[in-house]
């Protein structure tokens, strides 16, 4: 009997007794015969506590973690530091096994941390409402070109070459699933080519233009002259970015952005093999009646307490089904909570010094690399944050294995997607990275070890 | 349950910190001469707090929130059951929770490992013959299904099929993720048992109907008794069947959706398979499919070769519809749905259902002397009470029973649906709760009912009494929107 349900065998009997049922199989009589399960599914034995662990090791054992190898890995998903506050909040069983606060007045808890967060969100990116989140950052880009195309009454949207490839294959997928058309705009120097765009755009028929800043090669846009071009031709400037980036880099709302969105794993939730984490989106209020998923608001209760309820259901599918704006309503709210703990202990002056080691530690792991001579930066004279293509003397592919060898996760391969960047890796340096680590990277790439 | 608190833009004072980062052992840079003047010009207001203070504030909001760890959840089509711990131990091992997506295949077998046994599990409970773990929740599971029903009738040029019919009693997000999928919901109506009218079904089904969406057991907790003629009537004429698993908690190892005739479904891996539900997410919603649709999945689809795992990346899938998620899905909620499916193996599997519908038509019996059942017979795994006669007697409507639960220690049943029963109460005990559980709810449901017709709906109003807040202004809410914290410009 599965340790999970109370009732003993005799419960059982009794409250079949009382059913006025001779066995289990009378209760599923509902089920024409023709569909009825004869066999029990063929599932491995059931596992005992112990022997559960033991299971979970070995398949964790054949995982290579960052705990052991530090990690250079980044293309989306970044290996920051998680104060142990964070889990020890998320853990807590009143957050992980409350269901969605559709009950407001048991569940506060929930409803004011997704106020918080929505605010902290607003800070970081510079716009006026966020909501209680997205999936990722890939779903909450396509939702916010969805949302932009019904709000121009537009079918076409741009984004660059330059924005992370999962994003773009999720924007590709929605698009054709919406029935929008989309172009995809060349790199220059690492960064949106500005003449391409003047002449994608001049067919006047853009909905909006999605740009990534760092882009996915770590470059930072010139987002301000990327929006009044997009505003130029009557579309609509979405930018994706990234929240631990925000707390040193200019806050794309006052940069002409009209939607942000992003992924919010770097601050405060682990890599989990890619998920989860969440994604974030935040407008203006001209599209607040827009915005897809839920969110919460400030009121007062009967007694004229401060009160926070889930808000402008008017746009969600449990209210309007077909007309909703989206069908999400599942989001990813303990990440959420992850991410408000987090940001909470950092403060404004945490992220800054983080953004700060960063910046400084990825100087110096270009500088080491390049030192080999067997290293040269793809793009010059382009600011970048946390990532760094470099062009190497040999294929990413051995390289990368060389790294391994030596315990060292190495930078993300882009060839593949990116043949002109030929020996192209990306290599993404956090605060966790200590000197020691990226000497030995160095030394190892260069082939010195 | 604490008082209302203050928020963290309150309690935040300038100069607190909560962390510590190790000295910098690298040259500093400059910021403004490193970003070329994309530094940011003002800090963003995030609350300045020290540990202490960030772990008193949020234990404090957590002390304001129901769960199912303090007590019973009878929320309808929400299977809140119990979320085993060992579930949380598993996801939280640095070999599932510090791994990178894009490492090596070689260096995250065991990972891959993992999620092909989890989708094969799945596959073999629901009876399809492959399985996607990518789709984030249940309402993407949907999407990504009804995009893979588009992906087939595009694939035999039958450009036609531009609806999807959904039953009056269905959840709202089926005929929003048809509405996202480019397609238009029609909508069919129930018959006077609460099943989806046959004859009415038939004369919607022409040319341009490209599926059906169906949940069975189905809202009302009962199961289609003719889900095969229904199935049929679909593929005769030439759509495809999707089946919703927001309710399959009710049928596993008693009948398999694949069995049935349906082409394409989702489980909420958050729902059926114990996950939690962490006030609104993350959730999986796995999606599975019969062989003719398997071309059409979200890439990648982890295979296995010889005894190595490894990727089918959406360049070797020429038919897959693309990318629904970035990477593999929250992989972090397979390993707790893994756990929980090897740690029941076939035989708990089976019980766990069997023990759901015990309990709800154990329930449904103790509340039948108070409410009309939306269902005759035996239910399955969840029931619906017809609250409109209480409410004609007494002037006490569900909303104010739910909240007078509240006032009793529960979190209410889902209220006000389906639409199909007037002021509906929709109750799923789930397996995980004991006989002296369902009896004391029974009771409370009792005093609930005899202090309608002693007192009145005054004595409901200003209910529930023992929360932090009472009911809220939602009124005001959505008319002034205060979305976010209003900082004193001025301090």
């Amino acid at each position: 009997m599965s340790r999970y349900i109370p009732a003993t065998a005799e419960e059982r009997r009794r409250m079949l007794e009382y059913l006025g049922a001779d066995s289990m199989d009378t209760l599923f009589s509902g089920i024409p015969e023709k569909v009825r399960q004869k066999n029990p599914p063929r599932l491995p034995d059931p596992l005992s506590e112990p022997e559960m662990v033991r299971d979970l090791r070995v398949l964790a054992g054949r995982n290579r973690n960052a705990d052991d190898l530090p990690c250079f890995l980044g293309a989306g998903v970044y290996d920051h530091f998680i104060p142990a506050a964070v889990d020890s909040i998320v853990s807590r069983g009143e957050f992980t096994t409350s269901y969605t606060p559709y009950q407001p007045e048991v569940a506060q808890g929930t409803l004011q941390s997704i106020f918080q967060y929505q605010t902290m969100v607003c800070e970081l990116t510079g716009m006026e409402i966020s909501n209680a989140s997205m999936y990722d950052g890939a779903t909450a880009a396509a939702e916010a070109a969805v949302l932009a195309a019904s709000s121009t009454k537009r079918k076409k949207i741009l984004w660059g070459r330059n924005v992370n490839p999962q994003t773009r294959e999720v924007l590709k997928t929605y698009c054709w699933s919406r029935n929008l058309e989309f172009g995809e705009l060349p790199a220059e120097n690492g960064r949106i080519d500005h003449a391409a765009l003047e002449k994608m755009l001049a067919g006047g028929d853009t909905a909006a233009l999605v740009v990534q800043s760092p882009n996915f090669f770590g470059n930072i846009e010139d987002l301000k002259t990327l929006g009044e071009a997009v505003h130029g031709a009557g579309g609509l400037f979405i930018v994706s970015t990234d929240l631990l980036a925000l707390g040193i880099l200019e806050a794309p709302g006052k940069l002409g952005a009209d939607i942000v969105v992003g992924d919010g794993q770097s601050v405060g939730n682990p890599m989990n093999f890619g998920g989860p984490a969440f994604g974030f989106i935040a407008v203006n209020k001209p599209l607040m009646r827009k915005m897809p998923g839920r969110i919460c608001g400030q009121t007062v209760d009967g007694k004229g307490r401060r009160t926070f309820v889930l808000t402008l259901q008017a746009r969600e599918q449990h209210i309007r089904r077909e007309k909703a704006t989206s069908n999400i309503c599942s989001n990813q709210n303990l990440c959420i909570v992850a991410a408000s703990v987090y940001l909470s202990l950092m403060g404004p002056g945490g992220l800054r010094e983080t953004g700060e080691q960063i910046l400084a530690k990825t100087a110096y792991t270009v500088d080491q690399l390049e030192k080999t001579g067997k290293f040269r930066r793809a793009f010059n004279g382009v600011p970048s944050f946390r990532e760094t293509v470099l062009l190497c003397d040999e294929p990413v592919a051995d390289l990368n294995r060389r790294l391994l060898d030596a315990g060292i996760i190495g930078g993300y391969e882009l060839e593949p997607e990116y043949p002109r960047l030929k020996n192209g890796w990306l290599v993404a340096v956090t605060e966790n990275r200590t000197k020691e680590e990226i000497d030995r990277l160095a030394a190892v790439a260069g082939g010195d070890a | 349950m604490s008082r209302p608190m203050e928020t963290l833009f309150e309690a935040s004072r300038a100069g607190r910190v909560g962390y510590a980062l190790p000295p910098l052992d690298v040259p500093g840079v400059d910021c403004g001469e490193a970003l070329q003047g994309a530094c940011r010009e003002n800090a963003p207001r995030l609350p300045e707090m020290a540990e202490v203070d960030v772990i008193r504030h949020f234990t404090g909001l957590s002390r304001m929130n129901y769960s199912v760890d303090e007590g019973f959840y009878p929320l309808g089509s929400c299977t809140m059951k119990y979320n085993p711990k060992i579930n949380e131990a598993a996801a939280r091992m640095p070999g599932f929770s510090r791994i990178h997506p894009l490492q090596p295949e070689e260096t995250v077998q065991g990972a891959l490992e993992l999620m092909y046994i989890l989708s094969d599990m799945l596959a073999e409970i629901t009876g399809m013959d492959a399985v996607t773990l990518q789709p984030a929740a249940g309402a993407h599971g949907e999407q990504t299904g009804l995009m893979m029903i588009k992906a087939w009738h595009e694939s035999r040029g039958d450009t036609k099929r531009t609806k999807i019919i959904v039953p009056d009693s269905a959840h709202g997000t089926n005929p929003a993720s048809a509405s996202v999928t480019g397609f238009d919901a029609v909508e069919v109506a129930s018959d006077e048992e609460g099943m989806v009218d046959l004859e009415a079904l038939r004369a919607l089904m022409d040319d341009t109907v490209a599926g059906l969406m169906l949940t069975n057991p189905n809202t009302l907790g009962i199961f289609e008794k003719h889900i095969l003629e229904l199935t049929e009537t679909v593929h005769r004429g030439g759509g495809l069947v999707y089946y919703d698993g927001a309710n399959a908690n009710a049928i596993m190892g008693k009948a398999r959706p694949g069995d049935m005739g349906f082409d394409v479904l989702h489980l909420n891996l958050h729902k059926t398979f114990s996950t939690p539900h962490g006030g609104g997410g993350p959730g999986s919603g796995a999606v599975g499919v019969k062989a003719e649709l398997e071309p059409f999945l979200p890439a990648p689809v982890i295979v296995k070769k010889g005894d190595r795992f490894g990727l089918e990346r959406l360049k070797d899938r020429p038919r897959s519809i693309g990318r629904v998620r970035s990477f593999f899905g929250n992989f972090g909620v397979l390993v707790r749905a893994y756990t929980y499916i090897r740690t029941l193996g076939a035989a708990g599997i089976v019980e766990a259902s069997e023990m759901a519908v015990l309990n709800a038509n154990y329930l449904a019996k103790k509340l039948s002397s108070l409410y009309p059942l939306a269902h005759k017979g035996w239910c399955m795994h969840e029931f619906v009470l017809n609250g409109g006669p209480l409410k004609h007697e007494t002037g006490v409507s569900s909303l104010d029973v739910a909240k007078a639960l509240i006032d009793a220690g529960y979190h209410p049943p889902t209220v006000y649906f389906p639409l199909i029963v007037p002021e509906a109460l929709m109750v799923e005990p789930t397996e995980t709760e004991s006989r002296e559980t369902l009896d004391r709810f029974a009771e409370a449901m009792e005093a609930i009912a005899a202090k309608a017709r002693k007192e009145g709906p005054e004595a409901f109003h200003d209910l529930p009494v023992t929360t932090p807040v009472s009911r809220p202004d939602e009124t005001t809410a959505a008319r002034n929107p205060i979305l976010r914290w209003q900082f004193d410009e001025n301090s």
